[in-house]
């Protein structure tokens, strides 16, 4: 019954929605029924799912870039304290500084013929941060005690890094690719809007063609798809970062 | 001189106005010594001068235990949670260059010896608080080390756990006969332990008393029970009472 009250309750408001907008005759390009949501939804559905498809590859392919250049920057920081006071302060700005507002350098310096480009680089920016902080922390946060075992057992560097530091960050990684993720997709999201050309046709395009055409219930649709692949993503990083420190704690 | 590491009217300066010493201490070979105080009297500090781990502001410290002859166990079992038991336990090996499958032998020699025979591949996660402190235990001796160094071991156990513990170390002992010093604010556990007491006392810490316990080592089974115990016990336990109150 608990498992099911947010359903429940997701099924009370949708079929408010339904009388409501039903019983006072509001226009459909103002508000559509839940039901028109879902002709709509069926209609489009190949459409939605190809846009949702190509937003979510720019933001896996992001992600990836983000986690290599955040993890790089992370180990080399760690290694170099003077390395890290230059770094950590363009990292926050960068961090600070919403997708949104870069979004028309980034096209322009991308060239205006390929926002897919332009698309990668934005959400890359999103997405870096948490996996380098993330990383950065968890080469940090070796237990001390285990520190001065390492000194007393005279291990040099290298072992020191690879049996110590990176094994302990592990946790830290899982959870900053796990928030990286997320954000790398609104950052894709985001930056279609930006983008807004027809050259970049995920689902944000499919959201703003359908707000020009006041097609609405096709512009609800995209959005539940949308919520949905954030859902999804969300419980499949979930899964994995789980799974991750089951392999890393042995429980 | 033969002691394995010594203090020479050592002290150490604190920033928040905590100081250890003058202290003097010189720790013989094969000797169990136990180290107790108030709490903020600088037993931890000694043992990790003791262990090379921190300098001190002024004074000498000498070691003729080096690299590799000197254990530590810490108050917690400090173990990596991403390694098995075994693995723990090979770790010190392996950063000394001993091959992997030699390590790990050795290893699990090092664990049976502390009654974990079976436990080898278990992750810390999946082991009980005493169990881990043996794994820790089995690391340190692993290397067979002259000096085993040991910063209040069994503070976060049971009593029972702690007096089985108490044997374990005795045992260890026995085998290959490394000094031992010990961290506790457990009178009874510091006198059952050790053949030697040193009382430190508080603000800046010092030494203020340094007693023999007689009796063999390992422990007879009833040896709490022996007037000898109880009269040491008194006394470390007063001379700790005064350096708390002078």
């Amino acid at each position: 019954m608990i498992r099911l009250a947010p359903l429940i309750l997701l099924a009370l408001l949708l079929a408010g929605w339904e009388i409501a907008c039903r019983a006072l005759g509001i226009a459909p390009y103002l508000l559509p029924a839940p039901s028109a949501v879902a002709v709509a939804l069926k209609e489009h559905y190949p459409t939605l799912v190809l846009a949702a498809w190509r937003t979510l590859s720019v933001a896996l392919v992001s992600l990836l870039i983000a986690s290599l250049i955040a993890q790089v920057l992370a180990f080399i920081t760690a290694l170099s304290p003077l390395l890290d006071r230059a770094i950590r302060p363009l990292a926050s700005v960068v961090q600070v500084t919403p997708v949104v507002a870069l979004a028309p350098l980034v096209l322009i310096w991308s060239g205006l013929d390929h926002p897919q480009t332009a698309l990668v680089i934005l959400a890359v920016l999103v997405a870096f941060f948490p996996i380098f902080s993330g990383a950065s922390a968890g080469l940090r946060s070796a237990d001390p005690d285990l520190e001065r075992l390492f000194t007393l057992y005279g291990a040099g560097r290298w072992h020191r890094v690879t049996r110590l530091r990176l094994p302990s960050a592990v946790p830290f990684l899982l959870e900053g690719h796990k928030v990286g993720a997320g954000l790398a997709l609104i950052g894709a999201v985001v930056a279609e809007f930006g983008a807004g050309s027809g050259k970049v046709q995920g689902l944000a395009w499919q959201i703003l063609d359908a707000g020009n055409k006041l097609q609405t219930a096709r512009m609800i649709a995209a959005l539940v798809v949308l919520g949905a692949m954030g859902v999804a993503l969300h419980a499949l990083l979930e899964a994995l970062e789980r799974a991750g420190l089951k392999w890393w704690r042995g429980r | 001189m033969t002691s394995v590491a010594a203090l020479n009217n050592v002290e150490v300066d604190y920033d928040r106005g905590l100081a250890l010493g003058p202290v003097s201490l010189s720790i013989a070979p094969g000797e169990t010594v136990a180290l107790v105080g108030p709490s903020g009297c600088g037993k931890s500090t000694a043992l990790r001068l003791l262990a090379g781990l921190e300098q001190p502001t002024r004074g000498q410290v000498s070691r003729a235990a080096g690299r590799g002859e000197t254990a530590v166990v810490f108050q917690a079992p400090t173990l990596a949670p991403w390694l098995s038991a075994r693995a723990n336990v090979a770790l010190p090996l392996e950063l000394a260059g001993t091959p992997r499958a030699e390590a790990c032998r050795r290893a699990d020699e090092a664990l049976a010896r502390v009654g974990l025979a079976g436990a080898e591949a278990a992750r810390p996660v999946q082991l009980s608080g005493g169990m881990a402190m043996r794994v820790s235990l089995a690391r340190a001796m692993v290397t067979a080390p002259k000096l085993l160094l040991l910063d209040e071991p069994f503070a976060a156990l049971d009593e029972i756990t702690r007096r089985t513990l108490a044997d374990d170390v005795l045992d260890l002992w026995a085998a290959t006969r490394p000094a031992i010093v010990f961290v506790t604010h457990n009178v009874e556990e510091a006198v059952y332990m050790a053949s030697r007491v040193v009382v430190l006392g508080r603000g800046p810490g010092r030494i203020v008393g340094d007693f023999a316990v007689e009796g063999p080592l390992p422990r007879p089974p009833q040896f709490r029970t022996q007037a000898a115990f109880r009269t040491t016990a008194e006394a470390v336990s007063s001379a700790l009472a005064e350096g708390v109150a002078s």
